[in-house]
């Protein structure tokens, strides 16, 4: 028959399409079903976690473990601690790094591909490799077991990315907006606060939650750094072999729930903060 | 009172023109401090505290290092552990970043959730799968509820399955880091190239070994590099799914440093994940290069 029409390109169309979906939506389930497991043990009783087998529904939910897990000793401390070095590393490498990154961005110097390339090298520093030395050193200078051992680490760590984010935004900055301030009678420190800053400070405002988000999840070199004084990883890291296993959901769910808002705040940013800089 | 004579103009040229410090050195300067005390000399003195006792030179804390009954087996699994886990999460990366090319429904809450676990810690991540995979947790009551018998996923000696867990609870957790540099990457790329071979009558793993991939090639060897020293450092995943059971390099420098109270093996240990991590970058920069005639960006 001359008047049929051959529709099987598009029915594979529309199979193809049926298939992006469910294989998106099936990435999206191994992505999300292990975030809601952990909050559905970190919000269920005790009794109900050593039933077997457990429910897969919230069925009876409680923050009872949840409590429990706030009120062990150092939890609070700890959460403070995470705070305070996110902060002061967030602060720290924003005062150090900035201004390399705007140099960056803005003059060439002698020196400016090895030390990008010093940039690079840094990255590759496993975070090891500067703890266990670092200790000694603060033990010496009496700082070690202190939230600014860790903050002084932390930065080491951060800055280099900080750098790299910093002189990328200010890249995006047009160079005209600065010279036209400087032609009004702007001071060069009067151009970059009143005319350059303001325009990078959202890309500025991303890499500091960057920061942040790397000190709040650093591991190792804070529990190497500290004995008392430690951040929250630190902590449920050194508590983790004798901790019940209702402790260790409860610290997961502590650890997961700052992440989800960390992504939702910064997820305009995400693609432009890594790939463009990186390199 | 004498009224001061105006300057002559020899006079405001004769004082030696200070050589005045640029200020992108100014700017600089501070930065370059203090890497140098917090990242250059922590290098040198772990050199030190690995190669140096009371005496002098001395090979003790690489030997005793080496002699470990946990230090081999850290070594392999460490090894395994990024062979087997960088090319899957690479495959998966680049999979997840042409899903999201083609824009599907919802493709931006789809790129949201997959970007979560750009913000775990690996810490976060192993107490997640810990949930699943523990032997009374969801995994294997999900499969008593079909009626399956479960498994003890994590016992000591069931190596494959406590590797093949780790292996997932890493694929989980670091995946998004790939996904967001290759997508923005593929950001990068004009999707006319595509277009035009898809004009041409290519197929789609056509287009994609021969326009996509090759384009992309400067955003994968970054992701690559990235990805490798990353994964070189991971141990609190295996440390909170496993314990001392699936040891890896990082995980025996934090046992002999705070366990065992022996900073010099530690040191040693940090030195092994340097010199490794090191070489693994040079060898990708290089071999990256050669095939890429007009050079690494």
């Amino acid at each position: 028959m001359s008047t049929t029409v051959d529709t099987t390109p598009i029915a594979r169309q529309k199979r193809n399409r049926f298939m992006l979906q469910a294989a998106c939506i099936a990435v999206s389930l191994f992505m999300l079903v292990p975030i809601y497991l952990i909050s559905l043990a970190a919000l269920s009783t005790r009794e109900s976690l050593n039933e077997f087998p457990l429910s897969l529904l919230p069925t009876n939910l409680s923050v009872e473990t949840l409590n429990a897990f706030l009120g062990s000793t150092g939890i609070f401390a700890a959460l403070g601690n995470s705070l305070i070095v996110g902060a002061g590393t967030l602060l720290l490498s924003a005062l150090i790094g900035v201004p390399a990154g705007y140099a960056l961005a803005r003059f060439t110097f002698p020196g400016k591909d090895p030390y990008q390339l010093f940039l690079l090298f840094t990255r590759a520093l496993p975070i090891v490799v500067l703890s266990v030395p670092l200790a000694r050193l603060f033990l010496t200078m009496d700082i070690y077991d202190t939230t600014y051992a860790v903050i002084l680490l932390h930065t080491a760590l951060a800055l280099p990315t900080t750098i790299l984010i910093s002189a990328s935004v200010f890249l995006s900055v047009p160079v005209d907006v600065e010279e036209a301030a400087r032609l009004f009678g702007c001071s060069p420190l009067g151009a970059f606060g009143r005319v350059v800053l303001p325009m990078a400070l959202p890309g500025l405002a991303a890499a500091s939650i960057f920061t942040f988000v790397m000190s709040w999840n650093e591991v190792l070199g804070a529990s190497i750094l500290t004995l008392d004084h430690r951040t929250l990883p630190a902590q449920v890291l050194s508590s983790l072999s004798d901790s019940p296993l209702a402790y260790r959901f409860a610290g997961g769910f502590a650890l997961v729930i700052p992440s989800i808002i960390f992504i939702a705040l910064m997820r305009r940013y995400l693609t432009n903060m890594w790939g463009s800089t990186i390199r | 009172m004498a009224v001061e004579a105006p300057p002559t103009p020899a006079a405001t040229v004769a004082p030696p023109r200070r050589r005045r410090i640029p200020p992108a050195v100014l700017l600089i300067a501070p930065s370059v401090i203090f890497m140098a005390l917090l990242l250059g000399w922590p290098v040198i003195q772990g050199v030190l505290q690995a190669f140096r006792d009371e005496q002098g030179f001395t090979l003790e804390f690489v030997n005793r290092m080496v002699q470990d009954p946990y230090f081999w087996p850290a070594v392999r699994n460490t090894l395994l552990l990024i062979v087997v886990m960088i090319p899957l999460q690479f495959a998966l990366a680049i999979a997840m970043a042409l899903m999201l090319r083609s824009n599907p429904r919802l493709h931006k809450v789809h790129f949201f959730v997959w970007a979560i676990p750009l913000a775990l810690s690996d810490l976060a991540a192993g107490l997640v799968w810990l949930s699943i995979f523990n032997d009374r947790g969801y995994l294997n009551s999900a499969l008593s509820w079909f009626g399956l018998q479960g498994a003890s996923w994590l016992a000591y000696d069931n190596q494959t399955s406590m590797f093949i867990c780790v292996l997932i609870a890493e694929l989980w957790r670091a995946t998004s880091l790939v996904l967001i540099i290759v997508v923005a990457g593929l950001q990068g790329i004009p999707k006319d190239y595509d277009e035009a071979a898809q004009v041409f009558g290519a197929t789609f793993w056509q287009r994609l070994r021969h326009v996509t991939l090759p384009l992309l090639k400067p955003s994968l060897q970054v992701a690559l590099i990235l990805r490798t020293i990353l994964a070189f450092q991971t141990f609190a995943v295996a440390q909170a799914l496993t314990g001392q059971n699936f040891p890896l390099v990082v995980g025996e420098t934090y046992r002999w440093y705070t366990g065992l109270q022996n900073p010099n093996v530690a040191a040693a240990l940090a030195l092994v994940i340097l010199v490794v991590s090191m070489l693994t970058s040079v060898f990708y920069l290089r071999a990256l290069r050669d095939k890429n005639q007009g050079g690494l960006r």
